[in-house]
C-alpha cells in the first residue's frame, strides 16, 4: 500500500514537470551588470529563462558539464555557479577565490577546474558536488609569489594547460591522480595574456603581450619545451594602444591554419599549423579581441577592442580577405556560432541586446533583449576539447 | 562613444561636466577600464582601483598613468580618448569611491 502511494506521488510529480527536452540547442548569455544569465534556445531563437544571483559577472565565462545539462559559470568575484539549464535554477554555488576569470572541464567530465588571478593558481573541483579536490598554486620565484593564471584549457589525459601572466610560463597540470596533481613548467615569454589548445588537443599556445610572438608547446613532444612562433611580427613599428586584451580559444583554428590577433596592431595573423610559419596578415578595423572560425572553417569572425567595438568583420578564409563589415550594436563583446554555424549570436553590451545573424547572407534575423550582455556560450562546447 | 567623447572633452576644457558626459565617463570607467580592472574596480589583469588600493598614491602620478599609460605593463595611454581634465576627474572619483552607473 505504501509503495503504491509513493508511486502515485511520483506520477503526480512528473505530471507537474515541464515536458522532456534535450539541451543540445541551449546555451546561456551572461548579463554582466546584473549578475544573471539568460538561458537561450538557439532553435526557437528565444530567451527561455533567466537565472539570477551569480555575483560579479564582469569578465565571466562558462563551460558545460559532459551531459550538457549544467553550465559552470565563473565570476570575477571568485564565484563558481552550477546552473541547471533545464530547470533554470542554481544547482550549486561556491565562492572559491578572490578574483577569477574562467575554467575548464576535464576530459572525463569529472573535474571542473577554475583559473584564478587572486590567489593566483588553479583549483580542481568535483564536477558533481563542487567539492574541492586539489589546489595548485601558481607560485614562482624564490619568494613564493603567485602569478595570475590565464588561458586555462583542458587537454587529453586529464591534463590542463595554462599560462602565468606574471611569471612568463606555460604550465601543464596532470590530474590523472586527481588529489595528487603533477605540474610541469615551460618558460614561455613575456606576459602571456591568454592561451588556447588546438582542437585536437595537441598544441597549447599562449599569446604574449610583453613581446611580439606566440609561445607554442607541442604536448606530444613535451621534452622539447615551448618555442616561439611569429616572433617579432611588429618589428620596427610602434605599437598601437591595446584598450582591451584579446582572447584566444580553440575556434581560431580552421582549415590547417590558425587565425590569431596581433597585439598593438590592427591585424589578424595567419599561421600554417603544419610548420607554424606565418602565411598572411589580414588588416582589420581595430585591435582584434575574438578571432573565431565558423565551425566549418570557411569564415573567421573578428570583433574589436574599444573604441572600435561597434564593428564585426568577417574574413573569407580561402581568399584571406575581409568580405563583410557589420555594425551589430554598441560595445560588441562576444560572438557564438550555433552548433553547425548557420547563425551567429553577437552580444552588444551598450545596446542591451543580442543580435542573431545568418552567416551566409549576413541578414540580421532577430534581436533579443538582454541586460548588458557579454559572453554567449552554447552547449556543444561540452563535447569539444579546449572549451 | 566615438561621437560623445569629443563633446565630453570640450566641456571638460571649461572645467565642468554636463550630466550626460559624467554618465559617459562613469560608463567608460566601469565598462572599459573595467575590462582589465573589473567592473567593481577590484582588479583583474589590472590592479585594483578601489580607494584603499589608491590611498598612498599621488594624484599626479595616477593622472599621468591614465594619460600616458605605464610602459612595461598592460596599461595603455588613454590620451587619445581621455583628456587630462577628464583623467583628473576620474582619479578624484576613484579616490573617493567611484560612482555607480545609472541606467
Amino acid at each position: 500500500m505504501r509503495a503504491l502511494l509513493v508511486l502515485l506521488a511520483l506520477l503526480l510529480g512528473a505530471c507537474a514537470q515541464a515536458p522532456l527536452r534535450g539541451t543540445g540547442d541551449l546555451g546561456i548569455v551572461i548579463e554582466r551588470a546584473s549578475g544573471s544569465v539568460a538561458v537561450v534556445d538557439t532553435s526557437a531563437r528565444e530567451v527561455i529563462g533567466r537565472v539570477e544571483g551569480l555575483g560579479d559577472l564582469s569578465h565571466a565565462s562558462a563551460v558545460f558539464s559532459r551531459d550538457a545539462r549544467y553550465a559552470y559559470v565563473f565570476g570575477r568575484d571568485g564565484g563558481l555557479t552550477k546552473v541547471d539549464l533545464l530547470t533554470q535554477t542554481i544547482a550549486k554555488r561556491i565562492v572559491q577565490a578572490g578574483n577569477s576569470i574562467g575554467g575548464a572541464v576535464s576530459q572525463d567530465g569529472r573535474l571542473v577546474v577554475a583559473q584564478n588571478y587572486e590567489p593566483g593558481g588553479i583549483k580542481a573541483f568535483d564536477a558533481e558536488t563542487l567539492e574541492l579536490v586539489a589546489d595548485v598554486p601558481a607560485s614562482y620565484g624564490s619568494e613564493g609569489k603567485r602569478s595570475k593564471v590565464v588561458g586555462l584549457a583542458d587537454m587529453p589525459g586529464q591534463r590542463f594547460g595554462y599560462a602565468l601572466f606574471d611569471a612568463g610560463e606555460i604550465r601543464v597540470t596532470d590530474f590523472s591522480d586527481a588529489r595528487n596533481p603533477k605540474t610541469t613548467r615551460y618558460p614561455a615569454g613575456n606576459q602571456p595574456y591568454d592561451g588556447l589548445v588546438t582542437p585536437d588537443g595537441r598544441h597549447y599556445m599562449a599569446g604574449l603581450f610583453g613581446e611580439d610572438g606566440i609561445a607554442l608547446l607541442d604536448t606530444w613532444r613535451e621534452e622539447r619545451g615551448a618555442r616561439k612562433i611569429l616572433s617579432g611580427y611588429g618589428r620596427g613599428q610602434e605599437k598601437l594602444p591595446v584598450f582591451k586584451m584579446p582572447h584566444l580559444r580553440g575556434w581560431a583554428v580552421a582549415g590547417g591554419k590558425a587565425y590569431l590577433p596581433a597585439i598593438g596592431r590592427h591585424e589578424v595573423l595567419v599561421v600554417d599549423t603544419k610548420n607554424w610559419q606565418e602565411v598572411r596578415r589580414i588588416p582589420v578595423k581595430g585591435q582584434p579581441v575574438f578571432v573565431i572560425a565558423r565551425p566549418d572553417g570557411r569564415q573567421v569572425w573578428v570583433n574589436f577592442a574599444f573604441p572600435d567595438n561597434g564593428w564585426v568583420q568577417v574574413i573569407d578564409t580561402p581568399s584571406g580577405e575581409v568580405v563583410k563589415t557589420l555594425a551589430p550594436g554598441k560595445a560588441v563583446l562576444h560572438m557564438e556560432f550555433t552548433p553547425r554555424g548557420e547563425n551567429v549570436w553577437i552580444s552588444a553590451r551598450d545596446d542591451n541586446r543580442v543580435a542573431i545573424y545568418d552567416t551566409q547572407s549576413f541578414a540580421l534575423l532577430k534581436t533579443l533583449p538582454a541586460t548588458a550582455p557579454s559572453g554567449i556560450f552554447f552547449t556543444p562546447r561540452a563535447a569539444r576539447t579546449g572549451f | 562613444m566615438k561621437t560623445a567623447l569629443p563633446v565630453a572633452l570640450a566641456i571638460a576644457a571649461f572645467g565642468a561636466h554636463a550630466a550626460s558626459d559624467t554618465r559617459e565617463l562613469v560608463r567608460l570607467v566601469r565598462q572599459d577600464c573595467g575590462s582589465c580592472h573589473g567592473m567593481q574596480l577590484t582588479g583583474g589583469l589590472g590592479t585594483p582601483l578601489t580607494p584603499q588600493a589608491l590611498r598612498d598614491k599621488p594624484v599626479d602620478s595616477l593622472v599621468a598613468t591614465v594619460v600616458n599609460g605605464r610602459p612595461g605593463t598592460a596599461m595603455p595611454p588613454w590620451k587619445t580618448i581621455i583628456s587630462e581634465q577628464d583623467a583628473e576627474w576620474i582619479v578624484q572619483r576613484l579616490i573617493e569611491g567611484f560612482p555607480e552607473e545609472t541606467r
